[in-house]
């Protein structure tokens, strides 16, 4: 068994609302787990379960070999981070920190020791003295972590805590985060809607849709080798184009092109995936693309238009390439990087 | 222009109200300085006369009531005993109920407290001869107990903290909750302190509220010793410049409550933005 352990967690809140149904999962010791999906899918009601804030309606959990179901979440030794944070208002910083500590009836000194050591490894040992209400949202967030920190718990969870914070702190943050995570070693899980916060911190991805987790690995296997359309949706950004088509006798005839040998026998009708930055401009290519706008990032340049049939396309290019409005572009993929899945199910077939 | 005589208008009606309520209050201490028989010739004054300490210290130590048993000094301690009894009584009484109904899951919690809020509409003299005849069995007649109890129970308190608490983010209590704290110390490190303003604000209220009792403490003693002072007020016999001097005494404790407690309302006001 497995450090943080879930078995067939169902939960159907009291107002008939299932939120997540037999999810399965087990996380190692000082693994860090990213829950990512769509608002509503679920990810906080099971962040939450782990925590002990919601009961489990089915299911077991076992953190650290034991049995959590029955047990209180102040005797789980788990910390949370809350997306408000949750800071206590009417405490300093300082005692923001020290409060769980205190619960735990740890002595004053190793109390001041324990406070001063998390603060100084989050650079927060300034406003010890503060209220929170004195702080910037960053300051809080990290006083927020420093309160997870400084309890040494068994595992953190993290609530979708960046998404309070403006673009450049959020992605200062996330490194911080990783950091903190990678050098403290706990266990933890992070919540995210962002699919750029999720690639970047996690070293396994859960991809959770309506309540099931549609799919879980590394977020490279989940880039490269997407198990189901809506995961191939929604990891990756720009977002892969997808093109309605017919599988038959290896042969995927899509509007305007059709590609041979391919691996499955599927047949039928089907959705082909393929990437933005898969693709390459050469001379008779398999795809045609009539450009209506080009957005300039720099390093890259994400080219809009249409095929065909009108279909919304999108191609990634090099930003040194210039591409103009109205040009007509003939593309290739990559090294057969398209993928093919079941129209009626979203599951892969390729 | 237009704006300097509107201002100086409102300012007069101001002050006009000012006087309206100080002047009596005026008259009656400077009245309450002169000799009883310079009041009796010469009416209410507006000046103070030279016998304040004499008047003043007469009327605290004089041993009044019908049996001479009981002196003003003794009713302002009674008063004190009971207003502070009803005020933090009923603070915590309320606090407790408050919490229970907004963080127990209770079962028709929101219909208990609407039969709770509903008491308000029931005043204490409707319900006064039942309170009194359970007082009589638990022969908390003449006790300073059955002066306090029976009416500090609030549902205005009440209302006021399961409003305040109810408004209080959830995140607040599962963060504690993570961090180890109980139900009990969730309510004592978190609730308390956050509702401090108004704890202080519901103490002044209930003081007052239990300070200017009449009826009640009229009813449920029969001995002098217990008298309050606003039992007194009616009670005391004597010179006119003794009763002006008591009813002068009688409005200092109210007042002190407010001055001293009011540092604290401010602070938590302030502390809270
Ligand atoms: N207390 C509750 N009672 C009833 N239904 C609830 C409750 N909390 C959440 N839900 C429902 O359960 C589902 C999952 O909610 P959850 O909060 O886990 O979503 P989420 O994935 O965290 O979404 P977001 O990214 O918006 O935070 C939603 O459909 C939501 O409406
Ligand atoms: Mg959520």
């Amino acid at each position: 068994m497995s450090f943080l352990d879930l078995k067939n967690v169902t939960k159907i809140y009291p107002n008939g609302t299932k939120a997540v149904h037999e999810t399965s999962l087990s996380v190692d010791e000082g693994e860090f787990m990213v829950f990512v999906g769509p608002s509503g899918c679920g990810k906080s009601t099971l962040l939450r379960m782990v925590a002990g804030l919601e009961d489990i309606t089915e299911g077991d959990i076992n953190l650290d070999g034991k049995l959590m179901n029955e047990v209180d979440p102040s005797e789980r030794d788990v910390a949370m981070v809350f997306q408000n944070y949750a800071l206590y208002p009417h405490m300093n910083v300082y005692n923001n920190l020290a409060y769980g500590l205190k619960n735990r009836g740890i002595d004053k000194e190793t109390i001041e020791q324990k406070v001063n050591d998390a603060a100084k490894l989050l650079q927060i040992s300034d406003y010890l003295q503060r209220k929170p209400s004195m702080l910037s949202g960053g300051q809080r967030q990290r006083v927020a972590m420093g309160r997870a920190i400084v309890r040494n718990p068994k595992i953190f969870l993290f609530d979708e805590p960046l998404s309070n914070l403006d673009a450049k702190l959020r992605i200062q943050m996330r490194l911080e985060i990783k950091k903190l995570q990678q050098k403290v070693g706990v266990t933890s899980i992070f919540v995210t809607h962002d699919q750029v916060e999720a690639m970047t911190l996690a070293d396994r991805l859960a991809v959770i849709n309506n309540g099931i987790i549609e799919q879980l690995g590394t977020p490279i296997e989940i880039y490269d080798n997407p198990e189901s359309l809506f995961v191939a949706g929604f990891i990756g950004s720009p977002q892969m184009n997808f093109l309605n088509g017919n599988l038959t006798n290896k042969t995927l005839s899509a509007e305007g092109f059709e590609i041979k040998d391919i691996n499955s026998d599927f047949e039928g009708e089907v959705t082909l995936g393929i990437r933005p930055e898969h693709l390459s401009q050469t001379e008779n290519g398999l795809i045609n693309l009539k450009v209506d706008l080009v957005e300039q990032l720099g390093s890259d340049n994400l080219v809009y238009g249409q095929l065909k049939d009108k279909k919304d396309f999108c191609y990634r290019c090099p930003g040194n390439q210039t591409i103009e409005k109205g040009a007509n572009l003939s593309l290739n993929i990559e090294n057969n990087k398209y993928y093919i899945f079941d129209k009626s199910t979203g599951k892969r077939v390729n | 222009m237009t704006r300097f005589i509107t201002s100086s208008f409102s300012h007069l009606i101001l002050l006009i109200g000012i006087l309206i309520m100080v002047v009596p209050v005026w008259m009656i201490f400077a009245s309450s300085t002169h000799t009883s028989s310079m009041i009796n010739m010469n009416g209410l004054q507006m000046f103070l006369g030279d016998s304040f300490y004499e008047n003043y210290l007469r009327v605290l130590l004089y041993q009044g009531g019908f049996f001479k048993e009981i002196t003003a000094l003794k009713m302002f301690f009674n008063s004190f005993i009971m207003a502070t009894g009803v005020a933090i009584l009923s603070v915590v009484t309320s606090l407790m109920a408050a919490y229970a109904l907004v963080y127990y899951r209770i079962k028709h919690a929101t219909l208990l407290f609407w039969i709770i809020f509903i008491t308000i509409l029931v005043p204490l003299e409707l319900r006064i001869f039942p309170t009194y005849s359970v007082m009589a069995e638990l022969n908390l007649v003449n006790s300073y107990f059955g002066l306090i109890v029976p009416i500090s129970a609030s549902a205005i308190a009440t209302l006021f903290f399961r409003q305040f608490y109810k408004t209080v983010p959830d995140e607040l209590l599962e963060s504690a909750k993570l961090d180890g704290a109980n139900t009990w110390r969730f309510f004592v490190d978190f609730l308390i302190p956050l509702s401090k303003t108004m704890i202080v604000a519901m103490l002044i209220f209930m003081f007052v509220f239990g300070y200017n009792q009449y009826l009640w403490p009229l009813l449920v003693t029969t001995s002098e010793q217990y008298w309050t002072v606003v039992m007194g007020l009616k009670m005391m016999s004597g010179s006119i410049v003794h009763r002006f001097a008591f009813v002068m005494m009688s409005m200092v404790p109210p007042i002190l409550i407010i001055i001293v407690l009011q540092k604290h309302f401010i602070k938590g006001v302030f502390q809270d933005k």
